[in-house]
């Protein structure tokens, strides 16, 4: 039966090469029923919205390990409202210092996960997301 | 969506891909969409890429779209990888071999999960490739699962095949067993630095070789049938299969596959086989979605409990599958 799938963008931006991480959530999500995009290391912000709107995804989730997520992530931001897609959230994994988190939340970043965040909080925190979408134009 | 329609014609890319993800969750908006969009269609190019799994398909259709886009024309790809049959969920990872297509408003790249579908496509695939062509790409690339032996879906819906190999794969008697190799319009033996690439090479044109004597063909109903009730004069000489050899992530012989499916649509184009093609597919299509319309009617007549019942009795043994069939039918 047709049914509506929940559509992730799991993307790497900046220049660390750590994606362990990513893919486990990437697995973790998959494993709960969602179709998970992932887009490999060494992504621009403009790279990640693009794949965003082909995609049409309803999260993109930022694995960011390189201590530039107070540039990347409000540039990804900023972007996505420029391309119309200000309805899709943003998660963001990685290690973020209090302060920072507390900026980027300001920001519009819907959840932040640091080391030993659950999978299962994330795995509901998007179902969350997704069952109380922004009203689609 | 009647504006999602003209937004699309218009080319607006979110558009399209909010089309898209209807399409994949078979949204009556989407029907109704598709029915408004279907005269816009039957313009692209269509090139199905399909293989084993790490015989560099994806970083083939990559450097396939930057050739088209160095020769002017837009690029639709739809990039389809397996659904979990567990948890219905995927991970969907050909982008990582496209990433320098990114930034190019001339290329569309659009992911697909399976979501069931056993033939190496997706069930949508078909009315995602027409949504891509009503949106204007003039080249639509679609590359299936890794595919083994049987994932050949992809010969109706594409206008050329490429089936791609790479050394290391197999040995003569894979070759020749019936299956993927027989849909190739053209064969590819990528990876072609690689020391055995001329092996791989040489074993494919055994196989082909071996095949030289076989008469033209036509689809009918899922199989191959040879064309014997086609009058022969209006056939011209049948498609030699070509085995061209590339190393897809430095360029090397794309220009060469390239112009080896400029011919092969040349030669649909003289023979009559496009058209020819186009309409067998949407027989076959017809038929497919006669049947799946077919079966929700009647499910919905036939009563949930009585169902379970009958499934109980085929579980003891009691009746067979097809007589349930016959039960059914004659019981409503």
């Amino acid at each position: 039966m047709p049914s509506r799938k929940i559509r992730v963008l799991i993307a790497k931006p900046g220049l660390d090469g750590h994606d362990r991480g990513a893919k486990v959530i990437a697995r973790a999500l998959r494993d709960a029923g969602m179709e998970v995009i992932y887009t490999g290391l060494r992504q621009t912000p403009e790279m990640i919205v693009e794949a965003a709107l082909q995609e049409d995804v309803d999260v993109v989730g930022l694995s960011i390990l390189s201590g530039a997520h107070m540039v990347l992530v409000p540039r990804i931001l900023e972007l996505l409202r420029a391309a119309g897609l200000e309805d899709v959230k943003v998660i963001v994994g990685g290690i973020i210092p209090e302060e920072d988190s507390a900026a980027l939340r300001a920001a519009g970043v819907a959840e932040i996960y640091g080391p030993g965040a659950s999978m299962a909080t994330i795995v509901a925190d998007i179902e969350r997301f997704v069952q109380a979408p922004a009203e689609r134009p | 969506m009647t504006t999602l329609v003209s937004q699309l014609l218009a080319g607006d890319r979110r558009a399209l891909a909010r089309l898209l993800s209807a399409i994949e969750d078979e949204t009556p908006q989407a029907q109704e969409a598709l029915a408004a969009l279907y005269p816009h269609t039957g313009r692209a190019a269509l090139i199905g890429v399909t293989g084993a799994p790490g015989t560099g398909k994806s970083s083939l259709v990559s450097a396939l779209a930057r050739f088209y886009r160095a020769r002017g024309q837009t690029v639709g790809i739809i990039a389809v990888d397996p659904t979990s049959p567990f948890s219905g969920g995927a991970i969907l990872g050909d982008r990582i071999r496209m990433v320098d297509l990114a930034g190019d408003p001339g290329i569309f790249i659009r992911s697909m999960a399976t979501r069931g579908s056993l033939g190496g496509l997706a069930r949508a695939t078909a009315d995602a490739i027409r949504a891509l062509d009503a949106a204007g790409y003039d080249i639509i690339l679609i590359e299936t699962v890794g595919a083994g032996q049987s994932e050949v879906d992809i010969a109706y819906e594409a206008q050329t095949t490429l089936v791609v190999e790479a050394p290391g794969l197999g040995d003569d008697v894979q070759a020749i067993k019936a299956g993927i190799l027989e849909i190739a319009d053209i064969l590819v033996v990528n990876k072609s630095d690689r020391p055995d690439a001329l092996n791989t090479v040489r074993t494919l044109q055994a196989m082909l070789d071996l095949g030289a004597e076989r008469p033209p063909r036509r689809w009918h109903h899922g199989q191959l049938l040879p064309a014997a009730a086609r009058p022969a004069e209006a056939r011209p000489d049948g498609w030699q299969t070509p085995i061209i050899q590339t190393i897809a992530t430095d360029g090397t012989g794309v220009a060469e596959l390239a112009a080896a499916i400029d011919r092969h649509r040349d030669y649909l184009q003289r023979s009559g086989q496009l058209a020819d093609r186009e309409r067998t597919r949407l027989e076959a299509e017809l038929a497919h979605r006669l049947r799946d319309a077919l079966l929700d009617r009647l499910l919905q007549q036939i009563d949930p409990g009585g169902l379970q019942a009958l499934i109980a009795r085929l579980v003891r043994r009691e009746l067979d599958p097809a007589s349930a069939v016959d039960y059914l039918l004659s019981n409503r």
